[in-house]
């Protein structure tokens, strides 16, 4: 069994103005030391996911039904208690904002100390060690002098990297990262991610990656899940979904990019934007944006409007869309009648 | 237009153009500075030293003389990290920052010390397009108000019927639904309020257009719709762009010419094919290698050390000296100019020009 199974995991918010069903039917799997890719763009859901992971979504938001297995214990189904001892213990998290997940009263020191002594039984003395060789780990310039210096008077970069030094802490399984270079610099990014990448192979822990750019995860994830409207629509190898995309939306996703286009032409636009997620189109969500709901004798596919679409197996991966079901039918079909 | 001339004629020093190499130049850039003080008035800046009552000054230099040329019909992006000044650069040709030194010059014309008065008829010619769509429309105004004010402001002898047909044409232009201009910003997403903010830039029928990072905020999907978008304006109406991103991808795409900045100076200009396929400052070289591939077929990407220095107290000699990994004591010391090579690109560093690198 994988370290972490997340099967059908659904999660919704109660508003005033009825309830809004953020996650719908979410399923993946972890490796130990696997590295997992969530795309997708704003309103998504992917930090919802990353956040339903650990039971961290606040009222009114709720798991409404499916489960979170991390090494035999079912997560949102554990108590407060218990699962304290998960977070940031053995599952640890990054934010996008360095600056809002440091506290900006307690030095670096402290922080740092505070969350071992959580954790662990040991004196400040211990705790200090560690932090400090975490901290080299991290290649940060004169190490010893951080610990006692504030958020406030590090840069971005820097910021960032004692948050991943926190994240490894207490040499964690696996680790969310939600757009962890978001807030940084091209060249700074870069130094960032490839830490990370480095820092995860050598003490083997699994890295749940969110973000929207395509690029960082092609070349940091082995395998991704792209999201839409609060579902998956495309899962599987980074490399294949990068290289060949099934689903109507990634393909759109990975043309739009600048960098597909011959320079000075037109960019492929997908036309129309992500529906909200409490005014969801009938059928698959992205039928108002897709080009492709109409067979290949001009009729439009019925069941693209009609129906929500249900995962088919294409290859290493998993699409959930009319489309490449028709298809997938179409070849099998022809293959038993040859 | 009768504003436009009085403008002229106003004008207390019609300069002549500097030399004949730049007369397609719409706007030239001499020698800007842009400071911002620190320090506070003047009773915060007074402090104690050695018994004696000094005053002190703290600048944040975030322009050090950068010398820019826009031609005619072209795409100039302004490429840098977070701090390098690109969008001081942008306000600063608009009119929204005084410079500290330096000239700008619009069709020849000095425009810095203008005054607002004096300005408008320029104002009318160049517009600008903002990073926040979420900041940049006036949440009491409606869609309609919105695009209509800077036509009455300019065009104040035009009638209504006129603004209103002037109006539907240019939302028309700009894909959005006439439709929407009884509603309010707040009621769009960042793409559709991109595209209000668009459309209020070329309602003047302007000829050049500031967009400072205009698609930073918006989602994938979306940033292509927008940039497609600027690309039909700039082609139906001969527009000159003066384009600012952090996003090379884009600048790839999108630029006729790319300046590329750090620190507060330029440290090349090139046209965008010349500056992808041979960058020759140690800087552009990384940022060009740092950008996240889809289908990675590059060499490993050059990691520089350490961080952006403050432009508060700037380093001697070479900007980027700390950074680089091809510096020599002279870079620490002497400050490099840009040097035109044999391609037209113009590159600012010791190790190109010594054929170091």
């Amino acid at each position: 069994m994988a370290l972490l199974e997340v099967n059908n995991l659904d999660v919704r918010f109660a508003l005033r103005q009825g309830e809004v069903h953020a996650l719908r039917d979410i399923s993946f799997s972890l490796e130990r030391g696997e590295r997992l890719g969530i795309v997708g763009e704003s309103g998504a859901g992917k930090s919802v996911a990353a956040f339903s992971l650990l039971n961290l979504i606040s009222k009114p938001g709720f798991i409404a039904g499916g489960t979170v297995n991390f090494d035999g214990q079912v997560l949102n189904h554990m108590s407060e208690r218990g699962l304290r001892k998960v977070r940031g213990n053995r599952i640890s998290m990054i934010f996008q904002d360095p600056m809002m997940t440091l506290n900006p009263v307690l030095s670096i020191g402290e922080q740092m100390v505070e969350c071992l002594k959580a954790h662990r039984r040991i004196s400040s003395k211990e705790a200090r060690a560690i932090a400090l060789d975490k901290l080299q780990q991290v290649q940060i310039p004169s190490p010893e002098t951080r610990l006692d210096q504030y958020p406030h008077e590090l840069s971005g970069g820097m910021r960032q990297r004692i948050i991943i030094a926190i994240a490894l802490l207490l040499d964690p399984d696996i680790i969310i990262a939600d757009e962890p270079t978001t807030a940084l610099d091209v060249t700074i990014q870069a130094e960032i991610m490839a830490l990370l990448l480095d820092l995860c192979e050598q003490h083997n822990v699994g890295l749940i990656l969110i973000t929207h750019d395509l690029g960082v995860v092609s070349q940091v994830t082995q395998r991704m899940l792209v999201m839409y409207a609060g579902r998956v629509i495309e899962q599987g190898p980074t490399r294949e979904i990068i290289n060949d995309p099934q689903h109507p939306y990634t393909q759109g996703l990975i043309n739009a990019l600048p960098q597909m286009a011959t320079p000075g032409e037109k960019l492929n636009q997908i036309r129309g934007s992500m529906p909200s997620l409490s005014n969801l189109p009938s059928g698959c969500a992205f039928h108002p944006r897709c080009d492709f709901i109409n067979r290949a004798d001009g009729q439009p596919r019925p069941a693209c409007t009609q129906q929500v679409p249900e995962f088919v197996e294409s290859g290493n991966c998993r699409v959930a869309c009319h489309m490449v079901a028709e298809m997938l039918e179409d070849r099998r079909l022809k293959e038993e009648t040859s | 237009m009768s504003a436009h001339a009085e403008a002229m004629t106003e004008n207390p020093m019609p300069t002549p153009r500097q030399n004949e190499e730049s007369a397609d130049s719409l706007l030239q850039i001499r020698d800007l500075k842009k400071r911002f003080s620190l320090s506070g008035d003047f009773l915060d800046q007074l402090r104690f030293k050695g018994g004696k009552l000094v005053r002190h000054q703290e600048y944040v230099h975030a322009i050090n003389g950068v010398n820019l040329d826009i031609k005619r019909g072209e795409a100039l992006c302004v490429v840098g990290e977070s701090g390098c000044g690109k969008s001081t650069v942008a306000r600063t040709v608009m009119g929204l920052l005084t410079p500290s030194e330096g000239e700008i010059r619009y069709d020849g014309q000095r425009i810095d010390n203008l005054s607002s008065r004096q300005l408008l008829p320029y104002r009318k010619r160049m517009q600008m397009i903002f990073q926040n769509p979420y900041a940049s429309l006036n949440p009491r105004m409606t869609i309609q108000q919105t695009l209509e004010e800077p036509l009455r402001l300019h065009h104040p002898d035009w009638k209504r019927p006129k603004i209103l047909e002037k109006v539907e044409e240019v939302m028309h232009s700009v894909g959005i639904d006439p439709d929407w201009g009884k509603r309010f910003g707040h009621e769009f997403s960042g793409g559709q309020r991109q595209r209000i903010a668009i459309a209020r830039a070329l309602a003047v029928d302007p000829e050049f257009i500031v967009a400072d990072e205009p698609i930073s905020a918006l989602d994938v999907s979306i940033q292509a719709q927008v940039l497609n978008l600027l690309m039909e304006a700039q082609q139906e109406r001969n527009l000159t762009y003066l384009f600012i991103t952090h996003d090379l991808a884009v600048v790839e795409h999108f630029g006729t010419r790319v300046a590329v900045m750090y620190l507060g100076t330029v440290c090349e200009i090139a046209t965008t094919a010349t500056l992808f396929e041979k960058p020759r400052h140690p800087y552009t070289q990384a940022l060009l290698s740092a950008i996240p591939r889809l289908k990675d077929d590059r060499p490993q990407h050059i990691r520089l050390s350490g961080e952006v220095p403050t432009p508060v107290n700037l380093p001697s000699g070479c900007v980027f000296h700390g950074r680089c990994p091809h510096a020599n004591s002279r870079c620490k010391q002497e400050i490099p100019l840009l040097q035109t090579q044999d391609d037209g690109t113009r590159v600012a560093c010791h190790a190109v020009e010594e054929g170091r690198l």
